[in-house]
């Protein structure tokens, strides 16, 4: 009680939450599987406040956990009991657009479509959008390496920030990256990016704009077999194409979505291909032919090109639905990220069919296919214990398969609290060990963000040993629903 | 465990152990790069070889003591490349060092899906480090958030965390057509062209300023580059296309630095800034990256040349010269120069890497 009432004094009134009606909200993140509530949430609103709440949590040994948007669906924000939860929610002013050198200097809690919304009159763009980008913040992008529809031409995160600053949990104040496009010494914004809130807070993030394309076009090609949707999609990538959106539904997320945002997807194909080209009017017209000439050639029974930009909008409408159709088809769906070579996505999709059988729950599935990327989405009933316990085992499982396939367990989610006991499978103890040396290098005293990303070694013991006696449910004392 | 590496490792611990410094040097052909290098010498090129190349899956996996030629010969095989145009300073260049080196050429501040550094074509890849242990950082796959982005950070560390066994790297389509364009204009006429044409879609993938002549190559589909070169055409001052045998070269020496411009004994400072930045009067200068990355010949100090890429929002490094004494690195800030020494004490405690070759103390 004393932590709230000494926040109080270096805070004003109300950016200091305690009362349960209030810190409720923040009892989770996209992944409502795992929540806890926080002890105290603050929302501070300056630098000047923020490094009052830093100094206080340092001195008196209390945990931070960063917060943006909270859309994150690796439960990278999932409060901790005894913990504060920083919410950087008031860090929303975009500080300086620069058009001549198309970069933009924003605050943590500005919104990824606001800084292409604000780019947009000056011809530019911010490239990464997560399907979240209406709502997610840029400094959880940051934290997470967020992906979106475009990262296999355009780059993750990581290849769009030019700079951060953050401040370390002693309060020291870093600068990481430059304006130019290198800075002195070790590369610690490659390091900083996607860590998941437990190296620094970010204070300040500058990413690169780029200029918007003359002319997008999008191709829908449907597939009798999911497999042959793989292969087309390996075979575009071997004629040397780069597609700048490459995305796969199979037939379940299509008939999912399609009675949701009405975008003409063919309902009997097995898997329906979304492929667009952007560039100017003559590269897209010539890009177009060589792609629907590949995807003939890799078994599409149908290919429908967009005539004009309100169509292809419709196209993408359903794949950018998917998760919300999710929502209205089932009490709850649970989405995993992991990501395989790409020559694997047929099999992938098999053995998934294969799982929903096993479990017992129906599980529709859209692709980042370009980048190898799965977006599972398992339907379940969260009011009953016993298909929560399978939906989880399931995604594991899909998580298992991404590593024995050669991929990894998330693409672009991060692990958070969610992909703990994965981590244990795809990392050696080792390695597991070096990660959490890079912790200690920017954060000595283990107060940010503790206990996400990196398992112990005690949880990777557990998680062996339950593997091996198979089913039981992990961790029975962590809170669920 | 391969017997290869199983040596290795012994010698890591050994000269952990016996707290004797260690030099990572293959080919050698970055010996004049980063401050001098000592130690007892430890050439990886005894692990070589390509252990994979999956031209769907756009990427490479090769062992560090691979000749850098041999893998772009193996790509070029399949029409791909390295996105990131790397310089090799020698035919003894391998993957191993020209990732340590973190340099990349004229490509990188390419516009499209070439644009990128060495970094942004990492995916993964295995460390020796000072503790003895084989580290496995990041994977074969294009996105993959799984665990802190460590083998990102190998590019351009110099050595100084430890030995690169082998590395992923993305790799890409050749563009299908390339054409370059050279315009008369001044120092400041260019830095304004390049960061106007910067903000619109074209397929710029390198340029070149120098001796005040602006080249600038395009590349992409036909349609895209010769749709760009005449509309640039138009408008630029010149705009003449250049014939396509002599700007290969032309490319390859600067990127090579060969002769030339690069020819000569005064020392060349790598200024590294915005792309705004305005002109430097420093010295005579070759600009590329599309005002990003200037190349200065100058015997100013060192304290000059550093202040003036600080305050312009940059950093300078003593390239190539003859006197590395004060150090050829922009010194960090304190905070940063903290994570530094402690990400050194968790992967090198004995302090055996590549000592003092990015900043004394290290």
């Amino acid at each position: 009680m004393d932590v709230i009432k000494a926040l109080r004094e270096v805070l004003p009134a109300n950016c200091v939450l305690s009362a349960p009606e209030d810190t409720r909200p923040f009892e989770c993140d996209g992944l409502t599987l795992i929540r806890q509530i926080p002890m105290v949430v603050v929302l501070p609103e300056n630098l000047q406040q923020l490094q009052r709440v830093l100094k206080f949590c340092n001195d008196r040994q209390v945990p931070v956990v960063p917060r943006g948007a909270g859309t994150g669906l690796a439960g990278s924000a999932l409060p901790h009991p005894a913990g504060v939860l920083l919410s950087m929610a008031k860090f929303n002013r975009i500080l300086h657009m620069d058009v001549r050198e198309r970069t933009a200097t924003v605050e943590p809690g500005v919104r990824n479509l606001a800084i292409s919304e604000a780019a947009a009159p000056h011809g530019l763009y911010y490239a990464p959008d997560p399907s979240s980008q209406i709502a997610c913040t840029i400094g959880g992008n940051v934290a997470e390496n967020s992906g979106g529809v475009h990262c296999l031409k355009y780059g993750l995160t990581l290849h769009n920030v030019m700079s951060v600053r953050g401040l370390t949990m002693a309060g020291e104040e870093l600068l990481l990256g430059s304006h130019a496009l290198d800075a002195p010494g070790l590369d610690l914004l490659a390091l900083f990016v996607g860590s998941e809130g437990m190296l620094a807070i970010i204070t300040e993030v500058t990413v690169r704009l780029v200029p918007i394309a003359q002319v997008a076009r999008c191709i829908m090609a449907s597939f009798a077999d999911v497999e042959h949707a793989g292969d087309a999609v390996e075979a575009l990538i071997a004629a040397g194409i780069i597609p700048a959106g490459l995305e796969m539904l199979d037939q379940a997320a299509s008939r999912l979505v399609e009675p949701f945002a009405k975008c003409g997807y063919d309902l009997d194909a097995a898997a329906v291909l979304l492929c667009e080209s952007d560039g100017t009017a003559e590269e897209v017209e010539a890009e177009i032919a060589r792609m629907a000439d590949v995807l003939r050639a890799a078994r599409a029974t149908r290919v429908q090109v967009s005539r004009d930009e309100a169509e292809r909008l419709r196209f993408w409408a359903g794949r950018k639905n998917a998760f919300p159709a999710a929502g209205r088809a089932a009490p709850a769906y649970y989405c995993t990220d992991g990501t395989i070579p790409r020559k694997h996505l047929g099999r992938m999709l098999k053995s998934i069919q294969a799982m929903e059988l096993r479990y017992g729950l129906r599980c529709p599935n859209v692709f980042h296919a370009g980048d190898g990327n799965l977006h599972p989405l398992i339907l379940f009933d969260d009011s009953d214990p016993d298909s929560v316990a399978r939906a989880e085992a399931f995604g594991a499982e899909i998580l298992e398969e991404s590593i024995r396939l050669g991929g990894t367990i998330s693409g672009e989610h991060g692990v958070g609290m969610e992909k703990l006991n994965q981590m244990c499978s795809q990392f050696d103890r080792q390695t597991l060990d070096a990660f959490l040396g890079v912790k200690r290098a920017f954060d000595p005293s283990g107060l940010l963000n503790p206990g996400k990303v990196v398992p112990s070694l005690h949880r990777c013991a557990e998680y062996g040993r339950m593997r091996i006696s198979a089913g039981a449910v992990p961790f029975p004392d962590l809170p669920r629903f | 465990m391969d017997a290869v590496l199983d040596e290795l490792i012994s010698r890591v611990q050994a000269a952990a152990d016996a707290r004797r410094p260690l030099r990572i040097r293959a080919g050698g052909t970055k010996d004049f790069y980063g401050n001098a290098p000592r130690g007892d010498l430890l050439d990886p090129r005894v692990w070589s070889g390509i252990e994979s190349h999956e031209p769907s899956e756009l990427v490479i996996t090769v062992r560090a003591g691979t000749p850098l030629r041999e893998v772009e010969d193996a790509l070029a095989a399949t029409n791909q490349m390295l996105a990131f145009e790397p310089p090799h300073f020698g035919e003894a260049a391998t993957i191993g060092g020209c990732v340590a080196a973190g340099l990349s050429g004229p490509r990188r501040n390419s516009a499209g899906y070439t644009h990128g550094g060495v970094r942004d074509s990492v995916l993964g890849a295995r460390l020796l480090d000072g503790r003895g242990r084989l580290l496995r950082f990041g994977g074969t796959v294009i996105k993959n958030v799984a665990g802190y982005d460590v083998s990102r950070v190998l590019a351009g560390s110099l050595g100084m965390l430890g030995v690169i066994i082998d590395v992923s790297l993305k790799v890409l389509p050749r563009p299908a057509t390339e054409a370059t364009l050279r315009f008369d204009l001044d120092e400041a006429q260019a830095l304004h062209q390049l960061n106007q044409w910067g903000g619109r879609p074209l397929p710029i993938s390198a340029s070149c300023w120098r001796d005040g002549q602006l080249w600038l190559r395009l590349s992409g589909s036909q349609a895209a580059v010769s749709q760009a070169a005449q509309s640039l055409c138009q408008e630029g001052r010149g705009g003449d296309c250049l014939d396509a045998t002599e700007v290969i070269s032309f490319w390859r020496d600067l990127r090579e630095q060969n002769a030339g411009w690069f020819a000569g004994a005064t020392a060349l400072w790598r200024v590294s800034v915005p792309t705004t930045a305005e002109p430097l009067d420093l010295g005579d200068q070759c600009i590329e990256w599309g005002g990003a990355l200037r190349w200065v010949r100058t015997s100013m100090p060192a304290t000059t040349i550093r202040e003036r890429a600080r305050v312009l929002g940059g950093h300078a490094t003593l390239f190539r010269g003859e006197d590395r004494s004060q150090g050829v690195f922009t010194p960090l800030a304190a905070p940063l120069a903290a994570i530094h020494q402690r990400l050194k004490e968790e992967f090198d405690p004995a302090r055996i890497f590549n000592p003092g070759r990015m900043y004394e103390g290290l």
